[in-house]
């Protein structure tokens, strides 16, 4: 991270945090920084700043730091951060805001694998109304173009009548359907 | 008889089928009748609400709706995510009527939280149901050292998804073992995360969370870890392997669901509970009990 204006950001960048405030319910302004949301979390050895700065970034209107992080697309939201947070406030839910808001600002080249299997998964259930992996699977090979990833599992899940080749169709596709259409990002 | 609507969700019919087996043949010798929601669908998991928050409400509101057709009061859900979904739609809906509204414009049959979410650990722990378990053990469980693992979920934040257990070290699943004969060891990892979909999307990061969980069992002592959630029990039984393979160790530990170790109490065919599903061979652990 450069050097950065602090009174700058934070006027250009005020109504980014009062989103995110408003969208996650959360009222990040409590944050005295105790870390404890960071000091438990299992992602944060793999994150570039610890869920705690993240907080302080966003208080400060960091917006770009904060959307072109690592850390939101690691963070696998188990909610210890929320449930050890002195201040109440729910971190992971802002880690999921802050994912929403990532994607809608375009700045997804650290997700692009968390995106794929986002976009795999919720396909299969758009489409057949239940997750259907075999196809998840391959439609986010596809995409990544990591053709191989956990094909060594297909065929003992197979075997031990763990998947199936076909996948089952719920009656309520329809309603499944009208439900993604009429949501944000559930193309 | 006891009567719950069962959400069995996506992975009780697929990589979790054991847990399936083992969860019906459990009920139906403890007199605990489940009942399927008709025409379920998945509630949309972590994929749906990292992508939109509505979506993340209306796909486990359709289920509890659904469930709400049945002669019930109660549901429960196996898998962890399943069940972090529900208990976030009656925290959000329940406290936002506006938002119950806009969810319910997008189904058919409205969600009204007649339907209230339990546990799924809380149906065999209560007070009435372990004691019932303690009067029907066949094969009690001697000298088997089991570590409970509750992973996230179902325990954290505990403010929205149960009031029943301790978040960072719940004791349901442990009093359950206990009544089976069996001895819970006493180690620090029962609700740490396994990585979850970090496998696919990141997965040197969900072996290292592995590793630490598998190592930590094995230096208490366990012969097998015992899961309560599917996604937690695919990381650590299917992708052990990958584990043992990146650090070098052996550990060979069965990952059993805690239905399967209830269900052996209870003196049920190790095949009916789906024992030979498991990757990691739990020959090892069976013989110990008596059993193969």
């Amino acid at each position: 991270m450069g050097e950065v204006n602090l009174s700058q950001v934070m006027d250009r960048n005020r109504s980014f945090v009062d989103r995110v405030i408003e969208e996650s319910g959360q009222d990040i302004r409590q944050c005295y920084q105790c870390a404890k949301c960071s000091g438990g979390c299992p992602g944060s050895s793999a994150m570039d700043y610890p869920p705690n700065q993240i907080i302080r970034m966003l208080m400060l209107g960091m917006k770009e730091e904060v959307l072109k992080s690592h850390t939101i697309w690691v963070c696998m939201g188990c909610n210890t951060c929320t449930t050890r947070c002195i201040r109440d406030i729910q971190v992971a839910a802002v880690m999921d805001t802050l994912r929403q808001e990532a994607v809608r600002a375009g700045y997804v080249d650290k997700a692009k694998l968390v995106l794929s299997f986002n976009e795999s998964f919720l396909w299969t259930v758009r489409t057949f109304g239940r997750l259907f992996e075999p196809g998840m699977a391959m439609m986010n090979n596809l995409k990544t173009g990591n053709f191989m990833k956990d094909m060594q599992f297909g065929l003992p899940l197979m075997l031990k009548g763990k998947a199936s080749m076909f996948p089952h169709r719920i009656k309520g596709r329809r309603e499944m359907k009208k439900i993604f259409d009429q949501v944000r990002g559930g193309k | 008889m006891t009567k719950y609507a069962f959400y069995p969700g996506c992975s009780l019919e697929t990589g979790g089928i054991e847990y399936g087996m083992s969860s019906q043949a459990v009920a139906k010798a403890l007199g605990i009748e489940l009942l399927e929601v008709p025409d379920w669908n998945c509630c949309g998991a972590s994929s749906a609400h990292m992508t939109d928050h509505l979506l993340s409400l209306a796909l486990p509101a359709r289920i509890l709706a659904l469930a709400e057709t049945l002669p019930v009061t109660e549901i429960v859900a196996p898998c962890a995510a399943c069940h972090a979904r529900f208990a976030a739609v009656e925290y959000e809906l329940g406290r936002d009527e506006e938002l119950k509204q806009k969810v319910n414009s997008l189904l058919e049959r409205p969600y009204t939280g007649k339907v209230k979410l339990r546990y799924y650990l809380d149906i065999f722990s209560n007070p009435e149901t372990l004691s019932e378990i303690e009067k029907k053990v066949k094969r009690p469980l001697k000298g088997l050292k089991v570590a409970c693992y509750y992973g996230c979920l179902f325990v954290k934040p505990p403010k929205i998804v149960n009031f029943v257990d301790d978040p960072e070290d719940p004791q349901s699943m442990d009093n359950i073992i206990r009544a089976l004969g069996a001895e819970p060891v006493q180690w620090p990892y029962k609700t740490e995360c396994c990585g979850a979909s970090l496998g696919v999307t990141l997965e040197d990061h969900c072996t290292k969370l592995c590793n630490d969980i598998l190592r930590f069992a094995r230096d208490s002592g366990a012969d097998c870890i015992v899961a309560a959630c599917p996604l937690c029990q695919a990381n650590l039984d299917m992708r052990q392997v990958t584990v043992e393979k990146k650090y070098g160790v052996s550990y060979r530990m069965p990952i059993p669901f805690f239905t399967q170790l209830i269900g052996l109490a209870l003196g049920l065919d190790p095949k009916t509970l789906g024992f030979p599903k498991l990757f990691v061979d739990p020959v090892g652990m069976l013989k110990k009990v008596g059993v193969a």
